[in-house]
């Protein structure tokens, strides 16, 4: 067998591609089925899970009201020292790119924390992008959450473009991924 | 999908440890079989971990190149540990180069050294579909096969499966320890692991839910490894049957 084909090689190559551009015609995308973006799910490349959450002042946020903006989602606590880290650099990006429509939800995962001390924590590192509380953790599992922090960067459509577990982020890191949700 | 590890207080990457324990077994295993491809296993070894590392400075080199502005406010984020920050191709382009360079002042042959490294592409390939099913990145069409599984919202073609068991098959066809390619023309061992991985992928891809693909839904990277399938074709045939 070996020896047929070596003998027939120009054939067997030719016989090989003809097959595989066949095979690739065939199985070319139907544009109008490939979209995951209109799928939900907590994956790069789909539509983001849609969550209303309060803040500390009452105010209920709905995600999927957000759609035209980018947005950037932190999930959270206030023992974890990594999230800690990173606020900083969050709250530089939003100084800056607020004005131009980004919005940062800072996701407490208070089923695992306590609001008293996640208040203190946001008093204490002067965040001022809103802090949403996720008392019965329904957002981490939404989110598929397995580590603190979890950021979740999603365009103006509302689509995911990268979830970065872990931390902390670098500012910048932050302002490269914030710069492509705006294009 | 197993994309985090818990052990203790750690949550470890489980895709970033299986490529890592990949480079490690491919190495091992390239190491070991290089004196048969005539090569000296400690520069094949230091071939890799030269142009690893370089690779990295490379991909984070061209990284603070194209988002210079970013790295402004806080020029110390260009030496952070953040494996987010690399640039992929900058990182290809810059490994691709240091090894042909250090390849020429070790004077070493290019075919030779293509087949002693083979055992690590195809070990690193068995690797990175298991990073992949870890993840649950490079996911499948929706399916209604009894073997689908549920995955982001539908039941999809196991694609990450496909692959492995693909990736392992043409592991144990080119295992280095075989005799089949022992009296081959230099390269023609290379060249058969891209023509095998390289075909697989083009019928492989049409399973996947993530393609990119060109107007008219032709997906990008069926082509692409369709030009390396027919490159890899040409030069067996050149190598071995001329």
């Amino acid at each position: 067998m070996k020896t047929f084909i070596f003998k027939h090689w120009t054939l067997f190559s030719i016989t090989l591609l003809a097959a595989s551009a066949v095979w690739i015609w065939f199985s070319r995308v139907d544009p109008s089925l490939a979209s995951a973006a209109e799928t939900s799910a907590p994956h790069k490349g789909f539509l983001a899970p849609d969550f209303s959450l309060s803040t500390s002042e009452g105010e209920i946020i709905t995600l999927s009201d957000l759609r035209g903006q980018p947005v950037l989602i932190n999930l959270w606590t206030s023992w974890c020292s990594p999230c800690k880290a990173e606020m900083p650099a969050l709250e530089h990006v939003y100084q800056d790119y607020n004005h131009d429509g980004l919005e940062i939800l800072a996701v407490n995962s208070t089923n695992q924390d306590k609001a008293a001390n996640a208040i203190a924590f946001v008093q204490d590192l002067g965040l001022t992008f809103p802090i949403l509380f996720d008392n019965n953790g329904s957002v981490s599992k939404q989110y598929h959450l397995q580590a603190l922090p979890t950021s979740i960067f999603i365009n103006r459509a509302g689509v995911i473009q990268e979830i970065v577990v872990g931390g902390p982020m670098s500012e910048a890191l932050l302002r490269t991924r914030i710069k492509t949700l705006f294009k | 999908m197993l994309p985090i590890l818990h052990i203790g207080p750690l949550a470890i990457q489980v895709p970033g440890l299986v490529l890592l324990l990949g480079v490690w077994l491919g190495l091992s295993l390239t190491e070991r079989f290089a004196p048969r491809y005539g090569m000296e296993s400690k520069i094949i070894y230091n071939l890799v971990i030269i142009s690893i590392l370089a690779g990295v400075v490379g991909a984070r080199l061209f990284y603070v190149v194209r988002f210079p502005d970013a790295f402004l406010s806080k020029p110390a984020s260009i030496i952070s540990i953040n494996p987010s920050l690399l640039d992929l191709w900058g990182g290809v382009l810059t490994a691709t180069m240091i090894a042909l360079i250090y390849g020429r002042r070790m004077g070493l042959s290019f075919w030779p050294t293509l087949n002693a490294l083979t055992p690590a592409m195809a070990v690193f390939s068995v690797a990175l579909a298991l990073a992949q099913l870890s993840s649950g990145s490079h996911y499948g069409m929706p399916t209604n096969l009894p073997w689908g599984i549920e995955l982001w919202g539908a039941q999809r073609h196991p694609t990450q499966i496909y692959e492995l068991i693909v990736a392992i098959i043409i592991l144990f066809i080119l295992w280095p320890g075989r005799e089949t390619f022992k009296s081959a023309s230099p390269g023609v061992y290379f060249l058969s692991f891209l023509g095998l991985s390289s075909g697989a992928y083009i019928f492989l891809e049409a399973f996947r839910g993530d393609s990119p693909f060109l107007p008219g839904g032709i997906r990008i990277a069926q082509l692409i490894a369709l030009i390396i399938l027919a490159v890899s074709l040409w030069g067996i045939n050149q190598l071995e049957l001329r």
